[in-house]
């Protein structure tokens, strides 16, 4: 089963440490969180659960149709956005369980002074595209 | 030589490596890569021949070189004496018992399913780790390291022994229903992996499990129309369905079920032969299949089971019937609320049908089956 798990700048429940963005952490502090998750990715690879990662810049731009022959019309960046995803990981493990216990793992990246962030990160299950063949 | 008839010669060829003295996971290993070897520079060209005339004798004499220089390697490596004797042992043996034991091996209980399944298609099945993790939608190096921990994780087991087929029924039926996968065709794998099973064991199940593969596959054209939609087995357009898989499907139940070993999969296969033979749906013999769902669930005692069932009492004795039975089916499981709706539809509350539906479709699991439960829904609605 494949899993999402979803990583937000903002959104989400009320965090539970209370820390500065990871842009006021020491290069030190910024090292360690980088290589607990690349750590992170290349366990899950050796384990055979890894699929992908990505991270996202912070700033988007919304954007729509405004119908035939014109272009799309844009908008934002907005800086007060309530949700903001900051990347995903994607793993494909055995059970749910499974799924929730690297998420809790990944959560625990370390932040300022080396302490785990408590990071609330989202999991999301992957729909499948093939039909059950059960009639 | 084409690439499927390649992929028949793996197991055997590993079983030689193993009589050898090789390790499983040395001789699998090594065996892959003679076989990605064969499909880069053997010619698809018919005209120009094989640049071999002995395929099987070309990929066991690679293979063992394979092996030897790995073997080699490591040895120098840990600086030790080479222990691999360089001329083989005669060791002859029936190629059918290595492949039956591959099966086992690979299925092993102490796998999880996952890996079962990746290791069977590899060791088993000869196809590449490249097809597996392309099947899978999973990186090649993700798929290559759940190999290889398969791979350690059974390392010590004897390939001497047999297992118990059921494992091996499970990860074949799985890799039946993953259908299409990259460019392999995942449903018509398990077919052929099956048969060459059936060919080498004399258990009913495994008949049992390649008639309902047959039966189902058989189908497979109908169940999705031209847009690429769910057609429910009501609606299918039978002439679409595959006479000639039917009729062998069939073939294979009866001479199963007359060895009177009756088993989940020989049951589920006679539910689908029975759905095979009505000529229209009408025709169908529902109160016989609603006697064949009894059984299934009297040898799994599956809440799932259960669920078909209710379904099936529906059609057998009319839709109040049919929600009585699910009355008693935990409202938890996945497709409680897709089978509800469905028997409200066919009791006439049409309106309760429509809600039902859109519920379903909330908690759907796959995207297919998402979408139908939706179009059924905005069809209710729209009556």
């Amino acid at each position: 089963m494949k899993y999402l798990l979803l990583k937000h700048y903002r959104g989400g429940p009320e965090p539970v440490v209370d820390y500065e963005t990871i842009d006021h952490w020491s290069p030190d502090e910024v090292d360690a969180h980088m290589r607990y998750m690349s750590d992170f990715a290349s366990k899950l690879e050796a384990t055979g659960e890894f699929v992908d990662a990505q991270a996202l810049a912070p700033e988007g731009t919304f954007v729509r149709y405004d119908g035939e022959g014109r272009p799309p019309v844009t908008d934002g960046p907005f800086a007060e956005t309530k949700d903001l995803v900051a990347g995903w990981m994607v793993i494909d493990v055995e059970s749910h369980e499974r799924a929730l216990e690297l998420a809790g793992e990944l959560s625990a990246a370390p932040g300022p002074g080396g302490e785990p962030i408590h990071e609330w990160l989202e999991l999301r299950p992957f729909m499948s595209n093939k039909a059950e063949t059960a009639e | 030589m084409n690439p499927s008839a390649l992929r028949e010669l793996v197991p055997a060829v590993i079983g030689v490596l193993v009589r050898r003295g090789a390790d499983f996971a040395s001789a699998e290993d090594a065996v892959q890569e003679a076989v990605i070897r064969a499909l880069e520079t053997w010619s698809d060209d018919p005209s120009r021949g094989d640049p071999v005339r002995d395929p099987k004798a070309w990929l066991i004499a690679t293979s063992w070189r394979r092996f030897l220089d790995a073997a080699r390697a490591e040895e120098s490596r840990r600086g030790r004496e080479a222990v691999v004797a360089a001329e083989p042992p005669p060791g002859p043996g029936p190629a059918a018992d290595d492949t039956l034991r591959l099966y086992f091996l690979c299925a092993h209980p102490s796998l999880t399913p996952a890996s079962a399944v990746a290791l069977t298609l590899r060791a088993v099945g000869g196809l590449t780790t490249q097809q597996i993790a392309a099947a899978y939608l999973v990186p090649e190096a993700t798929m290559a390291q759940r190999i290889s921990r398969a791979k350690r994780r059974i390392a010590g087991q004897s390939l001497d022994r047999a297992g118990d087929p059921a494992t091996v029924l499970r990860v074949l039926y799985l890799v039946f229903n993953e259908g299409y996968g990259g460019d392999v065709d995942l449903a018509a794998e398990a077919i052929r992996l099956t048969r060459q099973l059936a060919a080498l064991t004399d258990e009913p199940e495994v008949a049992g499990l390649l008639a309902l593969m047959l039966l189902h596959h058989a189908r497979r054209d109908a169940r999705t129309d031209a847009d690429g939609r769910l057609v429910p087995l009501a609606e299918q357009d039978r002439r679409r369905w595959d006479t000639g898989l039917i009729a062998e499907g069939v073939e294979i139940l009866q001479t199963a079920l007359a060895r009177d070993r009756l088993g989940e999969y020989q049951a589920q296969a006679a539910i689908a032969a029975l759905h095979a033979d009505a000529p229209a749906p009408a025709e169908t013999d529902w109160p016989q299949i609603v006697e064949w769902y009894d059984e299934l669930l009297r040898l799994t005692g599956s809440p799932v089971v259960q669920l078909n069932r209710a379904v099936a009492v529906g059609e057998a004795d009319g839709p109040r019937a049919g929600l009585a039975a699910l009355g008693e089916v935990d409202p938890g499981l996945p497709r409680h609320t897709a089978a509800s709706a469905y028997l409200h539809e066919r009791a006439g509350e049409i309106g309760r049908a429509a809600d039902l539906y859109a519920e379903a479709a909330r908690s759907a699991t796959s995207v297919p089956e998402r979408d139908h439960l939706i179009r059924r829904a905005a069809r209710l609605r729209g009556s």
